[in-house]
């Protein structure tokens, strides 16, 4: 059976290799052996017996981990080296039992047969005296008593037919020659009788002594087992012999082979019938448990309507039962969610829809009196612009909240071509520059020698980058705003960089927070609705891509937008640092615009933005960009330093930011990794906080 | 108010706020609407008054709207817009599938609709005598039509437009972009599904093999250009 061998052959290797290094005492070894610590590893010694190990343990390698992994082969191999060990040890016992009761009944035969030998001998012996009487020379005695004693052997054994024989030697120390050994049946009488039986019988002539042992033959049979029962006798000289009587145990020995074999061969059924019987058994149980856990994964992996078969009412049908109740339940429960959050989306959007309508009418309505308004008095009049502002408002908010319901829905979908990123800037930048005109801004594009294409959503880079370059130019105070292009490796990137107040120390990931307002005290120049540039993050996600921002308080920001060049490619780097090149740290000055010095690390968080916004050299930004506009689309041409000016929060609310600058070199890829997904639920959070607490914010971005 | 004619719209729309809106605004630049609120009489009230445009709103009681588009179009290739709360990727490309010429989202600004329809509008006030040839196929400008080896093809006006769009500079790749500017009048960049959906319903009556198309061919990457003549 396969389980036994499986078992016990990582045990012969586990034992043998155990010993050499002496870990534990052998109780233990099996043990370990089971939890695999052995074959594992557990050798410290010299590489060679390492060696030696990891080759022995190879080929072992599957078949641990299948004893690992598989209960119905532990339980079998179990069950069979359990039954193994009872079937021996029964064996033992009851052929114990056989042997002893079969010996029993011929021992007491034979010293039966034997005493009744030795009395027949002494009275041969006593007759034969006085027939001899007491006149005849020694010599003719001698020759009398030889033939008396081979006589005697003769009469001897013939009264057992061949079911003993008898053997007659000399007395110890007795070396007169005529009395030699004398045997029936053709029995070596000197090797047949062991010297200790002799010394026995020699040093008490009363008792009759006996032993087990082997007959050899003269005649070339083999030996066999026998008892030897010997005494002491006087023949009729009254000198002392030897009288052995041997009684073969051929019998016995036949019989008792033939329980052995019966045993044996019960012994092997019983076992190999037990692990059958084991392998049937756990197969029930396991089979339904395996069962379960291939369902329970197909549950986890979404299947919800996956369920156990179930047959009868044991304890295996209960689990199953209970198995498919919890299934259900939970099935009921997701779709319950489901269903409830489909509702809520559904909700959303009709809310959104069934607003359209009269907010068209509401929309023409205000229109047209607009358009009338120079016939209306003042108040009026004013009264119609601000109704028309303010539909607009309303109207972007609710396509906000339409496009973001969508995003929420997973039923944004991506409708990705190749694009060249420079038209779409170009489209932005002239769709922004009315805006711009009325900042006093200029936007700058750079980076736009050679084509930048990617596999995008014009639609949504486009809304992404409008959203961008507007906040840029509407927070950028009247200074240059940047628009920088940049391929390199698999990833197209577009930062929009502006001087103008920037942004605190953790701003960078709250700006991307829904209704996130930045600075409660600025005034609101265009309405933003607060959701552009969470809308603008899930677009750049839903390209596989990543939206970032950087600021510093006073030195303006910068956010970059990274975008796989091929669809569905992930990105690992972007070709444009996120922390810009001519930053207040990459340029070495402190925060006020000043070169660094002095400690100013505790006050730059209190700087006032205002002040560094007007009172550091205005156009100072602006003038080692302009040195050095560099060709953008090399990534290596754009270093960075490790130094740290702008403060950061604690624990890293800023990883993106954080990846980004301290990447020294932008052509390694893996130092600029953070996506923004990361950032992303702690900025909703602190979105959310911030947003109750400064409720009636006006400047959104 | 250019001639009597060309003003006449029709507005199918079951909000009576929105459609007496719609009819001040229309009737303020000019055009000549007329008013029916269900999808089941939208087809008589098209019969009847046989206007020069079509305004429908999506959803409407009785029939739905995209199914009175499939039956206006079929008996006539008048220029329908449609009025979507939805601008949802599905609700329009059905829309337009079913035979829309353009859409426009509400909310919308008076001045923004008040374009879409002069621009619906504006092809049959400049008629030029030309005659145009793209592929194996014949375009009669002034007559409006487009024949193949002799036989008609029947062509919604928009689907025209797009085909003289294409034909009169063959050498020209017309991104998706320019496309919406000519034939559809958008100034700014708007929905390029518009041009797609027309695109695939202007193949599937002049292409011999829409699959293998030759009169209007794809630039990958770029957008669309004539076949070779």
């Amino acid at each position: 059976m396969s389980g036994d061998s499986a078992a016990s052959s990582p045990g012969r290797t586990g034992a043998s290799t155990g010993r050499p290094v002496g870990r534990g005492p052998g109780g233990s070894r099996w043990g370990r052996f089971f939890e695999g610590g052995l074959l594992q590893g557990g050798v410290q010694g010299s590489p060679v017996l390492r060696l030696f190990m990891r080759w022995v343990r190879r080929p072992l390698l599957p078949v641990m981990r299948l004893w690992r992994r598989n209960i119905q082969l532990k339980v079998v191999a179990t069950t069979l080296l359990m039954s193994l060990g009872v079937v021996l040890l029964l064996g033992f016992v009851v052929i114990g039992q056989v042997r002893n009761g079969l010996l029993d009944a011929k021992v007491k035969a034979s010293q039966s047969q034997a005493t009744g030998g030795f009395a027949s001998a002494k009275q041969k012996a006593d007759t034969a005296f006085t027939a001899n009487g007491d006149d005849g020379a020694d010599d003719r005695a001698n020759q009398n008593v030889s033939s008396w004693m081979g006589d005697l052997v003769e009469s001897l054994s013939s009264g057992g037919q061949g079911a003993f024989d008898v053997v007659t030697l000399p007395a110890v120390g007795d070396d007169s020659g005529g009395r030699g050994s004398r045997a029936s049946g053709g029995v070596d009488p000197t090797t047949s009788v062991p010297e200790d039986l002799r010394e026995r019988v020699d040093s008490d002539s009363s008792m009759a002594a006996q032993k087990y042992t082997r007959i050899q033959y003269t005649n070339g049979d083999e030996s066999q087992p026998a008892l030897i029962i010997g005494k002491q006798v006087d023949d009729p000289n009254d000198d002392p012999y030897q009288l052995y009587y041997l009684f073969p145990l051929t019998q016995e020995e036949k019989s008792l082979s033939l329980v052995k074999g019966t045993l044996a061969t019960a012994g092997l059924f019983v076992v190999v019938l037990l692990g059958a019987i084991a392998w049937l058994v756990v197969r029930q149980v396991v089979t339904p448990v395996r069962m379960a856990a291939g369902i329970a994964e197909r549950l986890s992996a979404g299947r919800l309507q996956e369920r156990m078969k179930v047959t009868g009412e044991d304890d295996i049908a209960r689990l199953g039962e209970a198995f498919n109740k919890m299934a259900q339940n939970l099935q009921l429960k997701i779709q319950q969610l489901e269903d409830l959050s489909r509702m809520q989306r559904r909700f959303v959007s009709d809310v959104s829809h069934e607003l359209r309508t009269p907010l068209t009418t509401v929309r023409m309505a205000a229109d047209v009196i607009h358009d009338a308004r120079e016939d209306f008095d003042p108040v009026t009049a004013r009264s119609a612009e601000l109704l028309a502002d303010q539909l607009d408002r309303f109207e972007s908010l609710l396509a906000d909240l339409l496009e973001i319901s969508r995003f929420d829905a997973g039923a944004a979908a991506l409708e990705a071509e190749p694009i060249d990123l420079r038209e779409v800037v170009q489209r932005v930048v002239s769709g922004a520059a009315p805006l711009a005109e009325r900042k006093g801004t200029r936007i700058q594009v750079l980076g736009d020698q050679q084509p930048v294409v990617a596999e995008a959503d014009a639609r949504r880079v486009e809304r992404v980058l409008r959203n961008l370059v507007v906040n840029a130019v509407e927070h950028g105070e009247g200074k240059d705003v940047v628009v920088k292009l940049a391929s390199a490796g698999g990833a197209v990137a577009v930062a929009v960089r502006d001087y103008g107040v920037g942004l605190k120390p953790g701003e960078a990931t709250r700006v991307f927070s829904r209704f996130w307002r930045a600075d409660p005290a600025r005034a609101r120049t265009t309405g933003g609705t607060g959701l552009g540039l969470s809308i603008a993050l899930e677009d750049a996600r839903l390209h596989g891509g990543w939206l970032q921002a950087w600021g510093e308080p006073g030195g303006g920001s910068q956010f970059r937008l990274t975008l796989p060049r091929t669809a569905d490619e992930p990105l690992r780097g972007s070709p444009i640092p996120l922390e810009p090149k001519d930053s207040r740290r990459n340029r070495g000055l402190n925060d006020a615009g000043l070169p660094r010095g002095a400690g100013d690390g505790e006050k730059r968080a209190t700087v006032p933005v205002q002040t560094a916004g007007e009172q550091a050299p205005a156009r100072a930004p602006l003038a080692p960009r302009l040195n050095a506009a560099p060709p953008t689309a090399d990534p290596t041409a754009l270093p960075g330093n490790g130094a740290r000016v702008v403060p950061r929060p604690t624990g890293g609310a800023r990883p993106a930011d954080d990846g980004a600058a301290d990447a020294p070199s932008q052509g390694d890829p893996s130092g600029d990794a953070p996506t923004p997904e990361a950032p992303a639920p702690d900025a909703r959070n602190a979105g959310s906080e911030d947003r109750s607490k400064q409720g009636e914010a006006s400047r959104g971005r | 108010m250019m001639s009597f004619m060309k003003g006449r719209v029709l507005v199918v729309d079951d909000d009576t706020a929105l459609a007496e809106m719609l009819g001040i605004v229309l009737r303020g630049e000019g055009f000549e609407p007329s008013f029916v609120a269900d999808g089941d009489k939208a087809l008589a009230a098209f019969r009847e008054s046989k206007p020069d445009l079509v305004l429908l709103d999506l959803m409407l009681p009785g029939r739905d709207g995209i199914e009175v588009c499939r039956l206006i179009r079929a008996e006539s290739g008048v220029p329908i817009v449609m009025l979507t709360a939805k601008s949802d990727t599905v609700d329009v490309v059905v829309g337009l599938e079913s035979g829309a010429d353009d859409y426009i989202v509400k909310p919308f600004k008076p001045k923004e609709l008040v374009a879409r329809i002069r621009a619906r509008l504006r092809r049959s006030e400049e008629p030029a005598p030309e005659q145009l040839a793209i592929g194996d196929l014949v375009i009669d400008v002034a007559g409006h039509s487009v024949k193949r080896e002799g036989q008609s093809i029947a062509l919604t006006p928009l689907e025209f437009d797009l085909l003289v769009a294409l034909a009169r500079k063959p050498w020209q790749v017309f991104t998706r972009e320019v496309l919406l500017e000519q034939v559809w009048g958008y100034r700014h960049a708007a929905d390029t599904r518009l041009v797609n959906v027309h695109v695939q319903r202007l193949r599937s009556k002049v292409e011999k093999d829409p699959e293998r198309p030759e009169i209007v061919v794809t630039v990958r990457g770029v957008g669309y250009k004539a076949g070779p003549s």
